[in-house]
């Protein structure tokens, strides 16, 4: 695998969310938001995690950032045991992995001063001088292209794309090492993702950075991350590197994502549509195959049987009991 | 800066702002103005209830007494009650409230129910129990007030406290490593006391309406205090002759009254849409 | 040829804020022929959602229309008055898609309810007594459910709004603006929340709707390749004024004006690296009489920023304002 250490490994990891034992009441079942989720991060690498609405992708960005307390599985950071502890101390123990919202506007106190937030983080870890606070704040917010002019300004003087850039530096003068970054190109127009994504790899290149890419824009996964895994209901279908899985993916639900994006080839694009109806709610998850009642391949077995991450190829593996038989030729994209 | 200018278009909250502060000045230099500060105690029965002239432009009332000044002498008892009680409201209140909403689980509910009890009070009864109680003074009045406004504060608070835990920045901020503390009065406190500003100098206009009923019914300040209540009720029985004894200080109270929920609803303008309108 | 069914010939709207006068269209021209898909696309800001509002006259309080004719039919909506523009034209000749479905229905009424009510004032009449026309409405209904493909469409008119999934409340309100059997459509933004795979389901039901019901539209979006896919003819607007329109086919094999050509090449099918426009979007309260975009423009030349270019459409529908485009005055 090469001499590059794991970052995070992730093993069997499930989170259940809900679930209320009430009083004379009926109890809520809980939901089963990841269900069972393995994998490693390489230090350096960017790992694109995608999918859909209501597939688990948030709740397992949360769980790895330790706010979501996980209900079964390990997690690993640098090799070291971190997963089985409350939000405080999950926190704590790892400080070095950080996470960057979607919508940076509210993730942002609206009467605090840009300059106070960016200080205010640390405040919190004990960096009691004044000077060498400001000297920090000010080296982040020149990092991510913002200056000193920005400190006594409060967010809603800011644009999208620069408060995107203010929560990124907030989180910077921090100095983590990993990164779990959630759609941070979602509701940016065109021409100012590209200076976000810019951005981020300048950033990971001279900090060192290593990226988890939450995002449901495949466009941009393909352009901006190392590898890709694909999400659904909860499970991790396929993960390849970029480059393979968007040449030849092996299992269905990605080829149903991949032909589903709108491509600028002009014209309807009627290419097979291989996926029908709306995704099950995973309040009442199908047996076996999450995607089996939606799979235009599906089988009888497909119902019965979980399928687990099988190697396709070197470092592509697909959950799927007939990746086999769906040739990657069978595949035009 | 842009909040000035939009509250300087909105005139009904700038006539409130015009009115308060001018209470606030008469209350606070009252005895120098008053053109006849002796006549809290003082009494001349040769001028009694004489009606509006140059030298008593409100009239006198059946002490012979000068109303504008007693009036004007009022103000600082009407406004200090005010302040007290939905100051002692908030200090009770507001913590109350913070507490509830960002704990959860029994603290909570235990709050909560507490709150609804005393929200159950109904004030004026609870002052005239209070006033048997004790001696009818102002002292009791201002106690039941205080006793039946802060679950007010408590319930607004324990609302906001709820939506803005679970909102985003505080998440952000749980992620980078801030304690409940910081969280709660650095953070949650300043974003949940906009609505409880409004709340409060509303709630002073009203304060200062049910004190003076307080003080109607001989439940609140005592003779020969100038308060406007007391002199409504002394008026009673030289209505409808002596109709400047009960006008005046009518008016009084309607203009303070006004004055503070004008400026309160302009407040509630002014608060919000400065946050909503972050572009 | 025949007459295109929406015509919007020079509009001029500028809304009056806290900061001073926004001039937020600027020469707004376009034509929608019968038929076909017209999509406005354009970044955020850009005034796509003002044109849609100005044509079914929903305009917030302060907007005002300097100039221009909005033709519908042949007839100037902006003419009309708010009364007839409810009466004849809102809901009844123009359907109206937004671009938040759970905004558009009323969360504390059933669903059949809420279409029941649209047939009522819209539907043209039948005669019959009052409960023949309620079965009539009814069994329309649950035809129009059926053909927007929501799943068991009879069970669904007993269901509240947010009992459906964000797809299906966009199928909803599709359904309830063909209710009333529109000859324009209007959509805006309808896919911008969905997810990709329902997104394509939503516009291969739009193109096919269009073919059936033999609709015209109008598609407000942001999106190059949802543009790629579902329209036939294609307007970018860039701050409130129009840049370039014609077939969709063409501009995107060869866009003609510099910001079509900008943001052409920030597409992840087109960008070789992350490419990204310098500079920002003016303002609309301080714009200027030329070009907007001259100022992030490559090609601009100084006579850009004072005036705007001369006429310069040729006669396969294809506009592009732009100096660099200018017919000799002499044709125009």
């Amino acid at each position: 695998m090469g001499n590059v250490p794991d970052i995070l490994e992730l093993r069997d990891l499930r989170v259940l969310l809900g679930g209320q034992r009430r009083l004379l009441r009926k109890p809520v079942p809980p939901v089963r938001a990841v269900g069972g989720v393995s994998f490693s991060v390489r230090q350096g690498e960017i790992l694109g995690l995608v999918g859909e609405s209501g597939c688990g992708k948030t709740t397992l960005g949360r769980a790895v950032l330790g706010l979501q307390r996980e209900s079964g599985g390990e997690i690993r950071l640098d090799g070291k045991l971190v997963s089985g502890l409350p939000p405080k101390r999950a926190r704590v123990v790892r400080n070095d992995i950080h996470y960057v919202h979607q919508d940076a506007a509210a993730a942002l106190d609206p009467w605090w001063s840009i300059g106070r937030t960016l200080e205010e983080g640390l405040r919190i870890h004990g960096i009691r001088s004044a000077d060498e606070r400001r000297a920090r704040v000010d080296e982040m917010l020149a990092a991510v292209g913002l200056d000193g002019s920005a400190r006594p300004r409060y967010p809603h003087e800011f644009s999208g794309g620069q408060l995107r850039r203010v929560a990124l530096a907030r989180i910077l003068v921090l100095k983590p090492r990993f990164l779990i970054l959630d759609e941070p190109t979602s509701g940016l127009d065109m021409s100012v993702q590209a200076t976000v994504l810019n951005l981020l790899l300048e950033l990971r290149r001279r900090l060192g950075l290593t990226y988890l890419f939450i995002s449901h824009d495949l466009s941009v996964v393909e352009r901006l991350c190392d590898r890709v895994a694909i999400m659904y209901l909860g499970r991790i279908v396929e993960l390849a590197p970029t480059g393979e899985i968007f040449a030849s993916p092996r299992h269905p639900y990605t080829r149903a994502l991949l032909s589903a994006v709108p491509r600028l080839a002009p014209g309807p694009n009627r290419a097979e549509r291989l996926v029908q109806g709306e995704p099950p709610s995973a309040a009442r998850l199908p047996e076996g195959c999450v995607f089996s009642s939606r799979c235009a391949y599906a089988q009888t077995a497909c119902s019965t049987t979980e399928p687990t991450l099988e190697d396709v190829a070197f470092g592509h593996q697909v959950a799927c009991r007939r990746w086999r038989e769906l040739r990657p030729d069978a595949w035009a994209a | 800066m842009l909040i000035l200018k939009k509250f300087a278009r909105d005139i009904p909250a700038l006539i409130g702002l015009v009115i308060v502060i001018v209470a606030l000045i008469i209350a606070i230099v009252g005895p120098w103005i008053a053109p006849y500060p002796g006549d809290i105690v003082a009494s001349h029965l040769l001028q009694r209830l004489k009606p509006p002239s140059g030298a008593f432009p409100f009239g006198t009332d059946n002490l012979g007494r000068d109303l504008l000044s007693r009036v004007i002498l009022g103000t600082r008892g009407a406004l200090e009650v005010a302040v007290t009680v939905v100051a002692v409201a908030m200090a009770i209140g507001v913590p109350l409230g913070l507490i509830a909403g960002y704990v959860s689980g029994w603290l909570s509910e235990v709050i909560m129910r507490i709150t609804d009890v005393f929200l159950s009070l109904p004030q004026l009864v609870l002052a005239l129990a209070l006033a048997q109680l004790l001696t009818p003074s102002l002292e009791s009045a201002m106690a039941a007030l205080a006793l039946t406004y802060w679950p007010f504060f408590t319930r607004l608070v324990f609302a906001e406290t709820r939506r803005l835990q679970a909102s985003l920045f505080v998440d952000a901020l749980r992620g980078i490593g801030a304690g409940s503390g910081r969280i709660l009065f650095l953070h949650i406190l300043p974003n949940a006391i906009s609505p409880v500003i409004v709340r409060a100098t509303i709630g002073m206009g009203f304060t200062i309406l049910v004190a003076a009923v307080l003080g109607f019914l001989g439940m609140g300040a005592t003779p020969p205090a100038p308060d406007w209540g007391l002199t409504i009720s002394e008026s009673r029985n030289y209505l409808p002759d002596a109709w400047w004894y009960s006008t005046f200080p009518g008016l009084a109270i309607l203009a303070t009254v006004l004055g503070f929920n004008l400026l309160g609803d302009g407040l509630r303008d002014l608060v919000d849409p400065r946050l909503r309108r972050s572009r | 040829m025949s007459d295109p069914i929406l015509e919007i010939r020079g509009l001029r709207l500028t809304i009056r804020t806290d900061e001073g006068m926004a001039k937020v269209l600027d020469h707004i021209d376009f034509a929608l022929e019968r038929g076909r898909i017209l999509g406005i696309v354009g970044e955020s800001g850009c005034g796509k959602s003002t044109i849609i509002r100005a044509i079914i006259g929903i305009l917030p309080p302060g907007a005002k229309i300097e100039a221009g004719v909005v033709r519908f039919d042949g007839e100037d909506l902006l003419g009309l008055s708010e009364g007839e523009l409810n009466r004849r034209i809102r809901g009844s000749r123009i359907g109206f898609i937004p671009q938040d479905p759970y905004l558009a229905l009323n969360p504390v009424f059933k669903v059949g309810t809420q279409m029941l009510e649209i047939m009522r004032w819209h539907a043209p009449d039948e005669g019959g007594n009052r409960s023949d026309r309620l079965r009539r409405h009814r069994t329309r209904i649950v035809e129009l459910l059926r053909r927007v493909q929501l799943p068991d469409p009879e069970a669904a008119l007993e269901r509240y709004p947010h009992q459906f999934s964000g797809g299906q409340r966009q199928r909803l309100v599709i359904a309830a603006a063909l209710a009333s059997s529109p000859s324009l459509v209007i959509a805006d933004e309808p896919t911008t929340a969905l997810d990709v795979t329902t997104q394509q389901q939503i516009l291969d039901l739009l193109r096919d709707l269009v073919e059936e019901f033999g609709l015209s539209m109008l598609f407000v979006t942001h999106d190059l390749g949802v543009v790629a896919q579902l329209c036939d003819d294609l307007c970018v607007i860039y701050a409130g004024q129009l840049v370039e329109s014609g077939r969709t086919a063409a501009i995107l094999d060869g866009p003609r004006h510099p910001y079509t050509r900008a943001l052409l090449a920030c597409h992840p099918d087109r960008a070789v690296a992350f490419t990204g426009i310098p500079g920002t979007v003016p303002s609309p309260l301080r714009a200027g009489p030329g070009c907007r975009f001259a100022p992030r423009c490559g090609d601009a030349s100084p006579v850009c920023v004072v005036r705007r270019p001369h006429l310069t459409g040729d006669h396969a529908g294809r506009k592009v304002d732009c100096v660099l485009y200018e017919l000799p005055e002499s044709v125009g």
